[in-house]
């Protein structure tokens, strides 16, 4: 089953229709149109101070001592350093590497490592005090690269600085032996960059003790991930730590682990200065000591036989990891189970490992690693499909998952599987499309080279492996007093619509109109746990939690109705009246895995996720002969989502991450000089405008998945993954290049073509 | 507290302005602003926003364009003299940053900043414009390689205000180009940057060539060589390709976090090439 887009937005409709599907306003719009809404440095603070963190300024050495500046005035700044921490000196996430703070005697990883915190009445002064820090350092011989960090001349971690490496076997054969037994065997070297989020709101928190709690506000994702850091480096019981998001401008995956290190410096300020403390980067220091995408090598092997079947992939994959071990192997995992494509291969072997490095630790990003690999294997598919001179769709559809086929991991696609549907209504709307109107600044012309690219791909809804069985989240429904129901859950609403379509799967649950759904601020002492807002599972995952609970809670109000032979019709009308009658009622519902999910870490083997999102885009590119500037004239992208809760914001999602995508293929480069992000602004941090958007044409197709709220998955990340090899395979169509690193910079393009120069433009 | 005034007309701004040679000259401040809060607050700010006498726009007695040093990009862009007769800077305009610095960023700003790559400046080389400032002692008239004196440095003295830009009575009749190649394709920095103008005699030479490039040396600058070489001559495929191999001999790019030298000089090359095929076509 698939349906129309129907591109324009329903803003006739009342911001009370709930409808499935529909597109009501969204819950946070006024407030956030309006200015009203509060992001974290707007938050009234009057007392607070203000933090600020002095860098390490060196990729890799000792921390020899500290010293203040004895002519500078102290008496208004508190300085935190390692030594003031009560628990354990780390920022806690998979492992416990990663120091807060680097003690003096310590080592240094890379540059922008916290060697020491001040806080101050003002930022000035804040600023002033850092001036009045004076840093020894011995300086150690640096990793950077990738190819130094596998040298392994210096060691960073362990004697091969791998920091995970995960391996999936799909059999037995001989790789080596079925590929010298391949018709055709594709063997290439694919490079991506760094990528910044550039959220539009940087980083920040608000730290408050009130007695021995430590309560924490912030612009982040993840306040359990928060709350598990704060209780180890404060050496806290968990009741003693309170966090809480604030309205938060963008994440992307950059909030995701780096909040912890924040609140934890901003917690320790504000015991250091008893009273509340801000710490609020600005943008040069955010995008200088913040994560980004991992940057990746991969080696893929790709064998088929003369009618063009796969036969066998063999895929090496790299990421650089950057200095600690961070969220490196969950990205590094999502990479390797997106490695082969969503293709049948009977031989798969794939090496994956994330390597150390003297750069900031590289962290989650929209896609989580799969978009590295995406480039890959669809630049691959395009190669196989030029060589064999073969349609591109039909090599795709010749090779594609199909239900009951199984991945690479023996996972057996059962249902929801939309790989056909959306080549389909890709090649339909292609057919139908007009041809694109090129726009052309300034007078003077120069001839451009057309190609086009198109890249099919998959990528897996919700957490990896047994991560949602392991997390267990959990969400609460309660009645209250008013009427109202008051939906409790950690999820955030970081732009994504989370609010919103929480909201419309509660009041549809429970047959009451929008206005009567509210949503718990997440706070960890009024929420539980449901996990993370990440891995596109929020509304797959939580949304059905949500829609479980309500529909538990709604049973337990017909039940009281029964007995109290009240009347049934209005749901918050009972609510009301159980509330008065009998006190606050609630239901909490906790993640059940769908039958048959199973997974085992140790082989590598089974259901790598619940569900996939399948995808097809296609891209016209127009080529400047003069400048090699490119422009993406058209760009077709048809994604299965399930089903689209929300309309306008799935189609949203997908527009931005194809913008994202793009950005990434074409635009992006974050370049680093001895570990030091040189173009730390958004001047010079390039990312796309609105005026770089293409014509964007987004075809939704729902495949519904039947564990999913009304058999909604994943949208989040999947249209990160494919635009940009999709791009680069249009440039190659248009230019004859290999173009097969990312960003593809004018200047790349430049040097790729000075090896194969165009001919004379044809009149 | 920084001392603000706010003249109402030109003579109090000059009087301000000679009174206090230390205070900031502020226009849109979309350059001024970048950075401030990095600097010490200025002794004091002289606001020159919106004054009518540097927002002028038509023709002087003898026949030269004049542009107010006010104009913002938004008032250039909407005026029709300027697309009729300037249309390089018409379309130079509607590139810079995006509709809110068109707004507010003016031309005397452009002018009074002097980056390398301040996008009106090749334009106003290009167009063989003058820049009339004006002080106690009265007004002088520069062309626009002797008010740009090297990397964000000016001729400008410090009792004196940048009044207006004046351009040639016949500069409509010339035909003028434009290109920016930038970062991107709004809030774009430009990494290279093309305006070039000439006449034409009656058997199709070229008259009065002018070569304005920026972002490929520590100033904006006219491509002298180049403009040599095409001096005079009749544009076919050979000229392209000498004035393509000439312009790169002109300019001094460097490699920076924006782009490459190699890429600057390449695309010059190319973009000056693209130039003359173009008037040897309008030729054909
Ligand atoms: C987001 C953004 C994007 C931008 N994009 C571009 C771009 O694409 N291309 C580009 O070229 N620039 C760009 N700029 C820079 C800036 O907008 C322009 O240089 C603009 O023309 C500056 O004009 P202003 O009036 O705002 O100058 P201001 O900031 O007010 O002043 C700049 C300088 O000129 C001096 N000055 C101003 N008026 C006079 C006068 N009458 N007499 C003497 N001195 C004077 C000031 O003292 C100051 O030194 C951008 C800036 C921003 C913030």
């Amino acid at each position: 089953m698939s349906s129309a887009s129907t591109g324009t937005g329903n803003s006739s409709r009342s911001s009370d229709s709930t409808g499935i599907g529909d597109s009501p306003d969204r819950v946070d719009g006024v407030p956030k149109v309006t200015g009203a809404a509060l992001y974290v440095d707007d938050l009234p603070a009057p007392d607070a101070w203000h933090g600020a963190t002095l860098r390490s300024e060196i990729p890799h050495g000792r921390f020899v001592a500290l010293e203040r500046d004895p002519d500078f005035d102290w008496s208004d700044v508190v300085v935190v350093t390692a030594s003031d921490i009560g628990g354990r000196n780390t920022v806690a996430l998979l492992i416990e590497d990663q120091p807060a703070l680097v003690p003096v005697g310590g080592t240094i990883m890379h540059r922008e490592e916290a060697l020491a915190l001040v806080a101050a009445p003002t930022r000035a002064r804040a600023r002033a005090a850092l001036k009045a820090l004076r840093v020894t350092t011995e300086a150690l011989p640096a990793v950077t690269t990738l190819d130094a960090a596998f040298a392994a001349d210096v060691k960073l971690h362990g004697s091969d600085n791998v920091l995970k490496q995960l391996e999936i076997h799909r059999d037995d054969a001989d790789i080596e032996a079925v590929l010298a037994g391949c018709a055709h065997v594709i063997d290439s070297t694919y490079e991506t960059g760094a990528q910044e989020q550039m959220y539009i709101e940087p980083q920040g928190v608000l730290a408050e003790w009130r007695g021995d709690t430590c309560r924490v506000v912030g612009s982040l994702q993840c306040p359990y991930y928060v709350h598990k850091a704060l209780v180890i480096l404060l050496g806290l019981p968990e009741d003693q730590v309170v966090v809480t998001q604030a309205v938060t401008g963008g994440g992307f995956g950059g909030k995701e682990e780096y909040p912890s290190m924040i609140a934890g410096h901003a917690a320790l300020l504000a015991k250091a200065a008893k009273r509340p403390v801000k710490l609020i980067y600005d943008r040069a220091e955010d995008i200088a000591a913040t994560t980004k995408r991992h940057p990746s090598r991969v080696r893929h092997r790709l064998g088929l036989d003369t009618n063009g079947q796969l036969v066998a992939a063999d895929i090496d994959v790299a990421l650089d990891g950057g200095a600690y071990v961070t969220l490196s192997p969950v990205v590094l995992s999502r990479a390797i189970l997106h490695a082969s494509g969503p293709y049948r291969i009977p031989h798969v072997r794939i090496v994956g490992r994330a390597m150390a490095t003297n750069t900031p630790p590289h962290g989650a990003f929209r896609g989580f690693g799969a978009p590295q690999t995406t480039f890959a294997y669809e630049r691959q598919m395009q190669k196989a499909a030029r060589l064999l001179g073969v349609d591109a769709f039909a090599l795709r559809r010749q090779n594609m998952l199909r239900v009951g086929d199984s991945t690479a991991t023996g996972q057996v696609l059962s249902e929801s599987v939309g790989s056909q549907e959306v080549l389909d209504r890709l090649e339909d709307a292609l057919a139908q499309a007009a041809p694109p109107v090129p726009a052309r600044l300034g007078s003077l012309r120069s001839p451009v080279r057309r190609g086009r690219g198109l890249a099919f791909y998959f990528h897996g809804s919700g957490f990896t492996g047994s991560g949602e069985e392991r997390l267990a989240g959990r969400v609460s429904v309660a009645c209250l007093a008013s009427g109202d129901f008051e939906v409790r859950s950690s999820s955030t609403d970081i732009g994504q619509g989370m609010l919103t379509i929480f909201t419309q799967i509660a009041a549809q649950a429970l047959d009451v109109p929008a206005s009567r759904i509210k949503l718990s601020e997440p706070s960890t002492e009024r929420v539980p746990d449901s996990g993370p807002t990440v891995a596109s599972r929020t509304c797959m995952i939580v949304g059905k939690l949500v829609e479980r609970a309500c529909t538990a809670l709604a049973q337990r109000l017909r039940d009281f109705a029964t007995e109290s032979s009240l009347d049934a019709s209005d749901l918050s009308v009972l609510a009301a009246q159980h509330v008065a009658q009998r006190g606050e009622l609630s239901e909490t519902c906790e993640h059940e895995s769908p039958p048959g999910v199973q997974w085992s870490d140790e082989t590598y083997t089974g259901a790598a996720y619940p569900v996939f999102g399948w995808a097809a885009c296609l891209v016209d590119v127009a080529v400047d002969e003069d400048t090699h500037e490119v422009t993406v004239e058209r760009c077709l992208h048809a994604v299965d989502v399930g089903r689209a809760i929300h309309r306008r914001i799935v189609e949203g999602q997908i527009e931005g991450g194809t913008l994202q995508a793009l950005g990434w293929a074409l635009l992006e480069s974050v370049p680093y000089e001895d570990g030091r992000v040189l173009n730390p602004s958004m001047t010079d941090c390039i990312i796309p405008t609105s005026a770089d958007a293409p014509d964007m044409e987004t075809l939704l197709v729902e495949v519904p998945y039947a564990h999913g709220p009304h058999g909604a998955k994943g949208v989040g990340e999947i249209p990160m993954d494919g635009p940009a090899a999709a791009v680069a395979g249009a440039l190659e169509d248009a230019l004859g290049i290999a173009a097969d690193e990312l960003p593809l910079l004018p200047e790349v393009l430049e040097h790729l073509l000075a090896d194969a120069p165009l001919d004379e433009a044809p009149a | 507290m920084t001392d603000w005034i706010r003249p109402a007309n030109l003579a109090e701004a000059l009087s301000a302005r000679a009174a206090h040679g230390d205070y900031m000259l502020l226009a849109g401040g979309t350059d001024l602003m970048v950075g401030a809060s990095e600097r010490a607050a200025p002794a004091g700010v002289i606001d020159l926003f919106g004054l009518d006498e540097l927002c002028a726009l038509g023709r002087d007695d003898d026949g030269r364009l004049r542009l107010g040093a006010g104009l913002t990009y938004e008032r250039l862009l909407a005026d029709p003299l300027v697309r009729a007769e300037l249309p390089a800077l018409h379309d130079a305009s509607r590139e810079v940053g995006a509709l809110q610095i068109q707004a507010r960023g003016t031309l005397g700003g452009n002018l009074g900043t002097c980056s390398p790559v301040g996008d009106t400046l090749p334009v106003l080389l290009a167009l063989d414009a003058e820049i009339e400032l004006r002080g106690p002692s009265g007004t002088r008239r520069l062309p626009v390689d002797a008010f740009c004196l090297g990397y964000r440095e000016t001729a400008l003295a410090d009792d004196e205000l940048i009044v207006a830009v004046r351009f040639p009575a016949d500069i409509g009749r010339r035909s003028q180009v434009w290109r920016k190649v930038g970062t991107r394709r709004a809030q774009s920095i430009s990494k290279v940057m093309l305006a070039a103008s000439t006449a034409r005699a009656d058997d199709g030479a070229l008259r009065n060539v002018r070569v304005g490039l920026g972002a490929i040396a520590a100033q904006p600058l006219r491509a002298r060589e180049t403009e040599a070489v095409l001096e005079g001559r009749v544009p076919d495929d050979a000229l392209a390709d000498i004035a393509a191999q000439t312009v790169q001999t002109d300019i001094a790019p460097i490699d920076d976090v924006r782009s490459r030298a190699d890429y600057r000089r390449a695309i010059t090359g190319r973009l000056v090439r693209r130039w003359v095929l173009q008037l040897a076509d309008a030729q054909r």
